[in-house]
């Protein structure tokens, strides 16, 4: 079966997911739909000194703190099992077909530096390039393409993994990768996940030197507020959500579960400036017109709208301007996953497209929690604070990202 | 759906032998030509350094200079002169761009001043005193510097590239399959021109402390790849390529000049659980690319790193091949990760363009023929293989 283009239709055929909500698929969005919330303060290492102490971690198993790298690993390899275990595609170690890794950059973090620094008996680079050998296990532990090594060495996924990272769309990238793979007929099915574990005490304060970060953490359940007149930025958090992709033919063929489709992809970079978007919102409107287009869609024909909504002023400003110059004076409902789960960051865009099939297989839009006091600028019905029931056939989830990276998906139900 | 031809139509190249794709040829073309080193900066690493760039001309506005350190401002100047090159500034608004990509330049400083305090407290101690040191030590601007994506970001805001940008990471592999899956788009007709590339600065000791560790750094003077006793050893080199790709259509209709096609390009990551498996992976690929060599002189642009293990799976492929000429541009450039294997295609562009090969590189390089078709290896230091197949404009 072909789309309008004439590509193969690509099926989602496995999800798995983690957050700070909770380990697995079904706990995180009977969470999500009763409008709780994963934030809390920081306890992984101290906080003093921050301007913010609260995000939504996802606890290390008890031992030593994980690095970034191997923590991001961890959630993936959970979203991985959770996805395959649904789509019964393959045998343990052998997956036939390629992984597409979103993830954060990584650097070596201070933990690894002091113990050089020890090591050395000083702390300037000569001296601890000069100790940093093979058995620090360094290289291997930060390499870019370690983790996706290692996913793929544990899963047997095929060919060379793609490591991928366009800041907070990457998670969507991951996904538009993998449909391209199987849209060019270069495998029937592959692993498209996006994984996010750095909430480390670097990454918390170069985000909050961007005054990127909420500072509401006094309360850290209501500090995440998109849409909300009081919004004052994103709460950090880490999760991972993987999604089992298939050409659709094969995917019936071996009598597989359709969850739902992705049934287009579309994006445009930005080139106003490094954080934030052209006021003129041409490249968000760009990305999400080009993935109606992808999809065959007209505006009117999207249920839903999965927002990037990560409770920036910016952002979430103009993302109301994109939705009301695609979708004109009756847009269709949009909520935000992040007023719960936080930023995911790398995470972010797989996750939402996760919770977006989700809601089409049941039906149901997750709330945007922390709605207190409308915003008179953001004229959006947001599903407030609960839960509802709506006929949803069609929805668009969106990942806009600093550097000026958009991504927009749009994911639908099995054709009937 | 018809499988389109790409080509190549633009090439922005620096090395250590210079800036731009003339200077590069003509240092590479010269008999008598040697590396350019730096064993100072770095000391006791010998390194391949980044000719000083008249950014002005690339990036014009101080305040974007400002907003990159060396890495990110290295590799926005060379994808300008890859646009200047192709005559595509005028295509930017709906070109396609991926980046190939490791972590910009750290505050070395600030990094030893932070280690130095705090190495030796206990951790309850350090902690704090960690958060308020970053806090208050960090620069905003060097956050976005140090962001992988946003080298693509500032060729975005620069180069007014934005018909999609995405940033591949994982070290060598990551600049083979961003070639691979740019061309791919393109032939299956996602858009019909695009920017890939990456870019490499060896002189910082913020990236030897991550190389190190890896065990594969050359330790000792200079010495071509072949003349490194085992197990060998990498020498860094800085360095950066763009390409533009185009649809041959494309090309054609607007009245490019093509400088080579870009036949196909094929990667795998071999586990290297033992001896043979980087040499399978390659013979699998060359399977794939083989039906697609044009008649005629097969040369080589070798990928070898200098790593020993690597080399020795690279040369038993090589002995199956047949080829008529090898050159190993790391012998002369160094090894520079993530742009590497750009360089290296950028390479082979320039030798089926001219008719020619550059002048041997290595004691071991071989062979003098005007190519009809250049295969160029790529072999991760530690995982990834891959190749990519060119051949002339007219074939």
């Amino acid at each position: 079966m072909k789309d309008h283009r004439g590509r193969p239709l690509v099926a989602v055929t496995g999800i798995g997911t983690v957050t700070s909500l909770g380990w697995g698929r079904e706990e995180n969005w009977a969470k999500l739909c009763a409008g709780q919330s994963g934030i809390t303060r920081i306890t992984r290492f101290p906080t003093e000194h921050l301007r913010t102490t609260i995000a939504g971690t996802v606890a290390d198993a008890p031992g030593p703190v994980l690095a970034s790298p191997a923590r991001t690993e961890r959630l993936a390899s959970f979203a991985i099992e959770e996805a395959l275990a649904e789509a019964r595609l393959g045998t343990p170690g052998h997956f036939p077909g390629p992984l597409f890794l979103g993830m954060p950059p990584v650097d070596i973090e201070w933990p690894a530096r002091f113990e050089l620094a020890r090591r050395a008996h000083a702390a300037s680079y000569p001296a601890m390039v000069a100790v940093a050998t093979p058995e620090t296990g360094i290289f291997e532990t930060y390499a870019f393409g370690g983790v996706g090594e290692r996913l793929a060495e544990c899963f047997g996924t095929r060919g060379a993994p793609i490591t991928l990272t366009t800041a907070c769309a990457t998670g969507a990238t991951a996904i538009q990768l993998g449909v391209e793979a199987i849209q060019r007929g270069e495998c029937e099915a592959c692993i498209a996940t996006g994984a996010e574990g750095s909430v480390q005490p670097e990454a918390v304060v170069r985000f909050s030197l961007l005054s990127a970060l909420s500072t509401r953490n006094d309360d850290p359940a209501r500090a995440s507020r998109p849409f909300e007149k009081s919004r004052d930025g994103f709460v950090m958090a880490e999760g991972a959500a993987a999604l089992v992709l298939e050409n659709y033919e094969s995917a019936r063929a071996r009598g597989a579960k359709i969850i739902g489709l992705v049934l287009g992809a579309g994006e445009r970079a930005d080139n106003f400036h490094r954080t934030r978007s052209n006021p003129n919102g041409q490249a968000i409107l760009g990305a999400m017109r080009n993935a109606l287009a992808d999809a065959g869609l007209q505006p009117g024909q999207i249920d839903y709208v999965n927002g990037h909504g990560t409770g920036t002023p910016e952002n979430d400003r103009m993302e109301t301007f994109g939705m009301r110059a695609v979708f004109g004076e009756t847009p269709p409902p949009i909520s935000s996953n992040k007023s719960m789960i936080g930023h995911t960051l790398s995470a972010a865009g797989a996750l939402e497209a996760a919770f977006s099939l989700l809601t089409i297989r049941d039906q149901m839009l997750p709330p945007t929690i922390n709605y207190d006091e409308p915003d008179p600028n953001i004229p959006l019905d947001v599903v407030p604070n609960v839960k509802r029931a709506a006929k949803v056939a069609h929805v668009m989830s969106n990942s806009f990202g600093f550097g000026g990276q958009n991504v927009c998906l749009v994911l639908a139900a099995e054709p009937s | 759906m018809t499988r389109q031809s790409i080509v190549i139509t633009g090439i922005g190249l620096v090395t250590s032998l210079g800036d731009g794709a003339e200077a590069n040829w003509a240092a590479l073309s010269d008999p008598a030509g040697a590396p350019v080193l730096d064993d100072t900066t770095c000391a006791p690493f010998v390194l391949h350094p980044v000719p000083p760039l008249p950014l002005d001309a690339q990036i014009p506005r101080k305040g974007d200079q400002r907003q990159m350190e060396p890495w990110q401002r290295l590799g926005t100047y060379a994808a300008g002169l890859a646009l200047d090159d192709a005559g595509a500034r005028d295509l930017v608004a709906d070109m396609h761009l991926i980046v190939a990509a490791g972590g910009g330049e750290r505050d070395i400083a600030l990094d030893e001043a932070i280690a130095g305090e705090l190495a030796g407290l206990p951790p309850e101690v350090s902690g704090p005193l960690l958060n308020e040191r970053l806090a208050n030590g960090l620069r905003p601007t060097l956050f976005l510097a140090q962001l992988s994506n946003l080298m693509a970001g500032n060729i975005s805001i620069v180069h007014g590239v934005t018909g999609s940008s995405r940033t591949f990471m994982g070290e060598e592999q990551a600049g083979a399959d961003a070639l691979r899956i740019a061309a791919a788009r393109l032939a299956e007709g996602s858009g019909s021109i695009a920017l890939v590339g990456g870019a490499f600065i060896a002189t910082r000791w913020d990236l030897l402390v991550f190389y190190g560790p890896g065990g594969r750094l050359w330790q000792g003077g200079w010495a071509p790849v072949s003349g490194r006793a085992d197990p060998g050893g990498i020498m860094l080199g800085g360095m950066a390529a763009f390409l533009v790709l185009e649809t041959e259509a494309h090309a054609r209709a607007r009245g490019a000049p093509v400088l080579a096609r870009l036949d196909g390009v094929a990667t795998d990551a071999a586990r290297r659980s033992a001896p043979g498996q980087s040499q399978a992976a390659l013979a699998g690929l060359w399977q794939r690319l083989a039906p697609m060599r044009a008649a005629g002189p097969l040369a080589v642009i070798s990928g070898a790193t200098g790593d020993g293990a690597a080399l020795a799976e690279e040369g038993g492929f090589l002995a199956t091949l047949g080829a008529d000429a090898i050159r190993t541009p790391a012998s002369r450039l160094g090894h520079g990760v993530e742009a590497g294997f750009c360089v290296h295609v950028a390479l082979a562009a320039l030798a089926l363009q001219r008719g020619a090969l550059p002048a041997p590189l290595d004691p071991a390089d071989t062979g003098v023929v005007a190519p009809a078709a250049v295969l160029v290896t790529g072999m991760g230091q530690w995982r990834g293989e891959s190749l990519a197949l060119l051949s002339g404009a007219s074939a």
